[in-house]
């Protein structure tokens, strides 16, 4: 039997506001533990909350790029759950009244447009971290360290409208761009600023009921979440198949053995006790002041994307990689605006750069290469002052020396050689020791001649004019 | 007259007149304390070196001819439910026996800013849960009327020590009663002001939606100097209420002309003693004789009152007690994981009517059992708040007995907790509704103290002041001085 495959993500992402969501407390990532924190966060007797509207801000912000109705009144309430990284043993979240719902998000896979419906986003504080001594499985004790209790976490709940794992990857890209767009959260899924829980459940194809789904954990990295979904696949088509039943339980993602296993099942399931937070007031948001947050919200990538092919006539794979991050993006719109051709500048975008980024796996904003030193490069090209080919030689010196193109062209004597005078006598050489490509040329093998341009270039260190070697070769065949 | 004997308004004359010095009242009450502690029981730990320091402060702004503050240099208690940087807040409770608090709560901030003396931390039923101090951890503190029975509670060490006169004015918290029950049972005066007047900033949590902290006194006059040093907003609170604060003692005008009083109905329950009843409706025909007017009143969801006050309440106390774990501070048992180790931990460091109100909340709020008992209870919240906004429309104040009876026997409710709850009938509504009520003494039935309560609009703490004082001013209860013996 054919099965339709069912997804619903469940994505925390943490906010980069300055302080935490119910104190003064510092967010910032990596600090000595245990420093960033209060009697508030520490959750001491007696202690009580305060909101931190930033986070209100943010959250409204979110809502409206993903296409939400804000809720103009909205509450806090109490998650009861015994973990030791949650000092008070409860988590403030919001149940049954959150900041936002009802929206969606585009995405685009093979080619095709899908709109993905958002539940839910709701504002709730993270929890703490434990840390183990040597393995977790060896470990005598666990050691807390509540940094992280209180940095401010937005839960965005998709819709199961997801059908398959390269859209559930996509979903997240997207979600993870606007998140971006916004500057709202640096999801850096490896510093757990953010986080995914994949529901998945299969169904016959054409069915409209769902099936009974398992909710994926530990998906640390999109990869794990592709790979974490797409194994789950095939265990509950496998389970199907056999005539079982699929088991309504969590499971988490083994990375190391690329498999799913069972961590606890829906009657191990936690009765969460949720009632209104008595210590926090209702939060009702001024109908202005979201339409002031929704005037101030930046170009998101859609916007973006449909810019660059309509007034940079770049193709859509482009434009869909070069605003696939705001980052790329603004590098991409400034160098526009250092006086770069679109296309030119989307190759290089596409091509040295990126291929450097990945290389030195630096992020687009940290690139020694800035836009307006690219330009220079790029004019040098189109002047003719250097090749093509010497262009990518002055970009990785420019990469790792941070010196500017001019100097580097200058200082290594990179210069094109475009004087016929200066030419002919190499080329007359290179005929004169290659008269088997010369007499191929002559016969007809066009392609013979790409040999002797390669030998001009290489006896000119690649610095003689490609197009001038051309013309000459074939003058003196 | 010994020092100890003297309200804070007189203290405040004496110290200004430099007839006394604030370190010869603080030893004075210290004195006190020595010869009575023994038998009242009303401290858990007391503060003598900081309080004679924080005295010989006072003294050197008297010498030096600075202006002193209306409660400078005069001794208090402080419910050790009641957090002060670096000194032992217990909550009764031997899950936090060595807990010291790294923050001072808002009202012992504010405190220390009028440069009151603080004597010590008073006994309380475990994380002011009861109504007879006997659920405390560490002690059973005992009513100066009568050392038999128990001062009520849960701010039983308070209102003990300032009826022993071994403080001349407490702190108290309320969250069904736990003020004006002591205040009743031991015959002085006892405020719970209107949920958010106060900060709960450093109040350790038992039912944050209820709980208020409140001023414990000999008379109407400290009970109004007691609430300018602690009330107002709070940025700390966010249930804190931000209007501006008056000053109390404007409203000390022993003036009642036209005061519109109610009388509930319900709150005259059957049950009651009549002794009781017969003082409480004396008290109103004597502020009808001072030009009030009175008139019956319904309420008539206060009979749903007790069970929607014991949803509430431990539905919210099952949650401010689960970070009780062991884990980062307070009493840590052994186990051998961390389930283990939380169990053992909560099963030895709670007493028994702690866990039997966590049990009673995390059932309310179970799945399954939610919409029947903690939103039923909600929505019937909403009713008897709405009785009071109706009676408010006719009445400007609403008068009604504090408990149905005067102080019983130490040892006699313990094992009937429902007896026991009953105490609470006729102050949970109070609380639920977030307004503000006075307990003051308005007779004795055999030597024993009985409370009047009145209460006020929401922010309507002048007008009951005002109608206390009036009628206190014209008795003498407040004068009279527990014996400390056994009747």
């Amino acid at each position: 039997m054919a099965y339709e495959v069912v997804i619903g993500l469940e994505v925390h992402t943490e906010l980069k506001t300055e302080s935490k969501i119910f104190c003064g407390c510092s967010t910032k990532f990596g600090a000595d533990q245990n420093t960033n924190v209060c009697p508030v966060c520490l959750g001491l007797p007696g202690v009580l909350p305060v909101f931190n509207t930033k986070v209100l801000e943010f959250a409204v912000r979110t809502g409206l790029a993903l296409n939400c109705e804000i809720l103009p009144f909205s509450k806090f309430d109490r998650k009861n759950y015994y973990y030791p990284d949650l000092p008070k043993n409860f988590q403030t979240s919001q149940y049954d009244l959150p900041i936002a719902v009802n929206g969606y998000l585009d995405i685009e896979v093979n080619g095709e447009t899908r709109r993905i419906n958002i539940t839910r986003v709701h504002m709730e504080e993270d929890a703490g971290k434990l840390v183990h001594a040597g393995s977790i499985t060896k470990s005598e004790y666990a050691l807390v360290d509540y940094n992280r209790t209180g940095v401010p976490l937005l839960e965005i709940v998709s819709e199961p409208d997801i059908r398959s794992a390269d859209e559930a990857k996509a979903y997240l890209e997207k979600l993870k761009a606007i998140l971006q767009y916004i500057d709202v959260s640096d999801c850096k899924m490896e510093e757990g600023s953010l986080r995914c829980d994949a529901n998945i459940s299969l169904r016959p194809a054409g069915a409209t009921y769902l099936g009974t789904k398992s909710e994926l954990k530990n998906l640390n990295s999109f990869k794990a979440v592709q790979r974490g979904l797409e194994y789950e696949v095939l265990r509950q088509t496998e389970v199907l198949e056999e005539g079982g039943k699929v088991v309504q339980e969590t499971r988490t993602w083994d990375e190391g053995r690329g498999i799913t296993a069972s961590m606890r099942s829906k009657e191990q399931a936690h009765d969460y006790r949720y009632f209104p937070e008595p210590d926090l007031v209702p939060i009702v948001v001024d109908p202005v002041w979201i339409e002031d947050i929704r005037k101030k919200l930046p170009e998101l990538p859609d916007a973006r994307r449909a810019r660059l092919i309509n007034d940079h006539n770049l193709s859509s794979y482009d434009a869909g990689m070069i605003t696939s991050s705001r980052a790329m993006a603004d590098y991409f719109d400034n160098t526009l605006k250092a006086g770069a051709d679109a296309k030119t500048a989307a190759n290089w975008l596409m091509g040295e750069v990126s291929k450097h980024l990945n290389l030195s796996n630096c992020e687009v904003e940290d690139c020694p290469v800035t836009p307006e030193k690219l330009v220079e490069l790029t004019k040098l090209l189109d002047k003719g002052t250097i090749s093509g080919k010497i262009a990518k030689t002055v970009f990785e010196e420019m990469w790792s020396s941070g010196k500017d193109a001019a100097t580097i062209v200058k200082e290594q004597g990179l210069v094109q050689i475009s004087d016929e005078g200066a030419i002919i006598a190499v080329i007359e050489a290179v005929i004169a020791a290659n008269p088997q490509s010369v007499a191929d040329f002559q016969a007809g093998k066009d392609r013979a001649i790409g040999f002797l341009v390669g030998q001009v270039m290489k006896q000119t260190k690649g610095r003689a004019n490609p197009e001038v070697v051309n013309k000459l070769l074939r003058e003196r065949m | 007259m010994e020092l100890y004997k003297l309200s804070a308004h007189e203290l405040r004359k004496k110290l200004q007149a430099k007839e006394v010095s604030a370190v010869e009242v603080a030893e004075a009450v210290y004195n006190r304390v020595d010869a009575v502690e023994d038998t009242v029981q009303a401290y858990i730990s007391l503060t003598r070196e900081a309080a004679l320091a924080e005295a010989r402060r006072v003294d050197e702004k008297i010498k030096t001819g600075q202006a002193i503050l209306p409660l400078a240099g005069i001794p208090g208690a402080l419910k050790d439910n009641i957090c002060v940087k670096g000194t032992r807040t217990t909550c009764g409770s031997k899950i936090l026996a060595n807990y010291v608090p790294p923050y001072d709560a808002t009202v012992t901030r504010k405190l220390a800013e009028q440069d009151t003396v603080i004597i010590g931390k008073a006994n309380l039923d475990e994380f002011a849960m009861g109504s007879s101090t006997e659920n405390s951890a560490f002690k059973v503190s005992r009513n100066p009327w009568d050392t038999d029975t128990v001062p009520g509670g849960s701010s039983g060490g308070s209102a003990a020590a300032v009826a022993a006169a071994e403080a001349v004015w407490a702190l108290g918290s309320d969250t069904g009663g736990s003020i004006r029950l002591p205040a009743a049972f031991c015959g002085v005066v006892g405020l719970k002001p209107t949920y958010g007047r106060v900060s709960r900033y450093g109040l350790v949590a038992y039912a944050s939606s209820l709980d208020q902290i409140g001023p414990i006194t000999r008379d109407v006059t400290d009970c109004a100097l007691v609430m300018n040093a602690i009330a107002g907003y709070d940025p700390l609170d966010s249930t804190s209420i931000n209007a501006p604060t008056p000053d109390y003692t404007k409203a000390l005008v022993p003036d009642i002309r036209g005061l519109k009083i109610g009388l509930p109905k319900e709150y005259f329950v059957a049950g009651m003693d009549p002794e009781v009843e017969r003082a409480v409706y004396a008290a109103i025909e004597q502020l009808k004789a001072l030009g009030a007017e009175y008139k019956e009143v319904s309420m008539p969801h206060t009979e749903y009152a007790l069970a929607t006050y014991y949803m509430v309440a431990t539905a919210e106390a099952s949650s401010n007690l689960a970070r009780y774990v062991g884990v980062g501070f307070g009493y840590r048992g052994e186990g051998s994981d961390i389930i283990a180790m939380s169990k053992k931990s909560r099963t030895e460091g709670f007493g028994e009517e702690v866990r039997r109100r966590i049990m009673l909340g995390n059932y309310a709020l179970s799945s399954g059992y939610y919409d029947a008992y903690y939103l039923k209870a909600l929505k019937v919240r909403t009713l008897i708040k709405r009785d009071f906004d109706k009676a408010f429309e006719d009445v400007d104040v609403l008068a009604a007995p504090i408990a149905p009876t005067t102080a019983f026997k130490i040892g006699e409710k313990v094992d009937d907790p429902l007896a026991m709850y009953l105490q609470d009938v006729c102050t949970v509504p109070v609380n639920l509704a977030g307004v503000p009520a006075i307990s003051l003494p308005c007779g004795f039935k055999d030597h024993m103290p009985i409370g009047l309560q009145i209460i006020g609009k929401p922010l309507g703490e002048e007008t009951i002041l005002r109608a206390a004082y009036a009628f206190e001013q014209n008795n003498d209860y407040y004068k009279r001085l527990a014996p400390l013996g056994r009747a």
